[in-house]
């Protein structure tokens, strides 16, 4: 990182920039040097905190409207979505904007999963990641519950119901959840607390995991460090301000479509019906970012089995950075593993389909094939590859591929084969 | 390579688009009609709406609520759209219990425009005790509240039938091919000429159902003529800024190599 002594132009700023340097930081986000090779994927970190900065926009104003309470909250619902003004809009820019939420993120970890990014010397901004990753799915659910239709009830009832699986304590746990002895008004008054209050945990941490990312800089699409900031970046201002703002305009639009045309296509119809603890619905289904993690767990026939299962799918990531033992970043420059990767993708995906279909006959043993496939990627293929893949050669710096095409590649790699006989 | 990211970005995307609409149930293809209120300019057919209360009121409200619905909101713009004295007519033919007064008393009242639609049953138990232990759903989102939406209402209206060979029926229990399970105990509700239109449409079965589905359908979602017509300036909008802070961009980006 280049930060230069910044000293502001005005009397008035160096007396305040002296006692609380504001300006140094702003200087630092504006100058910030950043790797000119990005391509679009990189364009989701901005996207993510829009979308954050959304949810509590829009879930500020909702709170100020709905009730959380067992018997007035599906009908506080429909009262914003009938008499408070655009009302309707607000609900559904925050139910779809969940969805949005998680999208960018999907695509956001699968960016960092391809090129790298994990990697020495990112793995705290990863771990930061997968933290927020964890809060996000935690934020998303107890929203879901919110409204009190039937599939926030059941979905409540079938997920709290997990910690049952604990060995001795699981029942008591369970209750205590609750705040009873089944998902009712303190579950719901609960939930609703702290919906309000993991977005802002989740901020904090956005903080961190920006200011982590901005210790070492960006990784970038060759997955190399920065040779020459002269050459190799350019200032965050206003080159990736706008290279950001035309993706995020681009999200934008999709985000509308489906706000303005089909809010309700994401959810579930039996969220419409209110919550009624004598009538179960025929599937209970969770919304369908967690899908991938239902799927895990309901291929594992133990209760406790299962739950362990799908929280490892998750935390196995944390451990990522040191079970991918490659020294090269970027899938670009792995052959073996970018088909791995796509592997993975399709894996993922099927994980997420079978989620969705009951747990049974040929959907359950897809499933269980999909998940021990899963855990495969991550503790037997990706230590092995590091050690036997043939990685193709490395460009000499950023600037190198992108500036020259194949002829300069070619003198590129003899020159790092002579700087390697040199070194 | 760049083309296989984008096959897997759509590949994801519909993914995620069909699971949200995927069930293990199976119903045969609902029966096509022409709905105004979709697609990208999408709006009531008004008539169809007046049309459709008529049919509620007279037929369905016998046993279905719709709590969420107030008076006022059959004169709302967006909606059926009465005239406010229309609305005013309508409430009035509904007697309320209101109170208490300075007295004490509770006492029974024409409804007025800011009154919520008048429930058919006191409560749960007493819909259930009249209609054979089955609740009749409150109809105010109903057709939100249903997989497939208005097409599944107005196919389930229709969708009666003699129940095929080999499948017993009990009492008070019918077949329709639409609804889960095939057995209803709803008996089919609506039938040819079963009302007399004020407007003077002819009311057979499918008539009927369309408006009455129309008018569930704007129930549900009341803002729906808003919704679609705020989407499409917000898109225009958007794409607009979008065309614009490209050209900002290619220009920007044109002092450095590589452009983007």
């Amino acid at each position: 990182m280049s930060d230069h002594e910044y000293t502001p132009s005005s009397k008035f700023g160096k007396w305040f920039n002296d006692r609380l340097p504001l300006l140094t930081l702003a200087n630092h986000l504006t100058d910030y040097p950043t790797p000119k090779n990005l391509n679009y994927w990189w364009t989701f970190g901005g996207i993510l905190t829009f979308c954050l900065i959304t949810q509590i926009v829009t879930g500020l104003v909702l709170a100020m409207h709905y009730i959380a309470h067992a018997d007035m909250a599906f009908s506080s619902v429909e009262h914003i979505m009938r008499d408070v003004n655009y009302g309707w809009l607000l609900r559904y820019v925050h139910a779809n904007g969940a969805s949005m939420f998680f999208l960018a993120v999907y695509i956001h970890i699968f960016r960092s999963l391809f090129y790298g990014s994990y990697k020495s010397p990112r793995e705290i901004i990863w771990i930061l990641g997968i933290i927020i990753y964890l809060l996000m799915m935690a934020a998303a659910f107890m929203g879901y519950v919110l409204p009190w239709g039937q599939m926030s009830f059941w979905g409540a009832t079938v997920i709290t119901n997990l910690f049952s699986a604990i060995p001795l304590v699981g029942e008591s746990i369970t209750t205590w959840l609750w705040g009873g002895y089944s998902v009712d008004n303190p579950t719901l008054t609960r939930f609703f607390t702290l919906h309000y209050l993991i977005p802002f945990l989740i901020l904090g941490l956005v903080v961190l995991h920006i200011w982590a990312l901005h210790v070492p800089g960006n990784n970038n699409p060759v997955g190399i460090d920065i040779k020459k900031p002269s050459k190799d970046t350019v200032p965050f201002h206003p080159y990736i301000v706008i290279k950001d703002a035309f993706a995020l305009l681009m999200f934008c639009i999709v985000f509308a479509l489906f706000v303005f045309y089909q809010p309700n296509i994401l959810g579930h119809a039996d969220n419409y019906i209110e919550a009624d603890p004598l009538v179960t619905p025929a599937h209970i289904v969770p919304e369908w970012y967690l899908l991938p993690f239902y799927a895990i767990l309901r291929s594992v026939p133990d209760k406790l089995m299962g739950v362990v299962a799908m929280l490892s799918a998750i935390l196995i990531l944390a451990a990522l950075p040191w079970l991918d033992t490659s020294k090269v970043r970027s899938a670009v420059f792995r052959p073996l593993f970018r088909q791995f990767y796509w592997i993975l993708v399709a894996d993922v995906l099927i994980l997420g389909y079978v989620g969705a279909m009951p747990a049974e006959g040929l959907y359950l043993l897809i499933a269980r094939v999909a998940t021990a496939y899963y855990f495969a990627h991550f503790l037997i293929i990706l230590p092995v590859l590091g050690w036997k893949e043939k990685t193709t050669p490395l460009p000499l710096s950023i600037t190198e591929p992108v500036l020259g095409g194949s002829p300069n590649l070619a003198a590129a790699r003899s020159d790092e084969k002579i700087e390697k006989t040199i070194k | 390579m760049r083309k296989l990211k984008n096959i897997f970005f759509v590949l994801i995307f519909s993914v995620i688009v069909l699971n949200s609409s995927n069930s293990a149930e199976k119903s045969p293809p609902f029966l096509e009609t022409k709905w105004t209120f979709k697609g990208l300019f999408g709006k009531f057919d008004r008539a169809s709406l007046q049309r459709g209360y008529q049919v509620y009121t007279e037929v369905c409200a016998s046993c279905h609520s719709m709590k969420y619905l107030t008076y006022r909101n059959l004169a709302e713009k967006g909606g059926p759209e009465f005239s406010e004295l229309e609305a005013k007519a309508i409430a009035a033919s509904f007697e309320v219990t209101d109170g208490p007064n300075s007295t004490g008393e509770m006492f029974v009242r024409p409804a007025k425009l800011s009154d919520k639609f008048v429930m058919p049953y006191a409560n749960e138990q007493e819909a259930k005790a009249a209609n054979g232990g089955a609740y009749p759903p409150d109809m105010s989102v109903l057709v939100k509240a249903r997989k497939g939406g208005a097409d599944y209402i107005y196919s389930l209206l229709l969708g009666y039938s003699e129940p095929p060979e080999g499948v017993e029926l009990d009492d008070g229990v019918y077949y329709n091919k639409y609804m889960y399970g095939n057995k209803i105990k709803m008996p089919a509700p609506l039938s040819d000429d079963l009302i007399e239109y004020t407007d003077g449409t002819k009311a057979t079965a499918e008539q009927l159902s369309k408006d009455v589905t129309n008018f569930l359908m704007w129930s549900a979602e009341p803002h729906l003529e808003q919704r679609h017509k705020t989407g499409f300036r917000v898109i225009a909008y958007l794409i607009i800024l979008t065309v614009l802070v490209y050209f900002t961009m290619k220009k920007i980006w044109s002092r450095v190599e590589p452009k983007v």
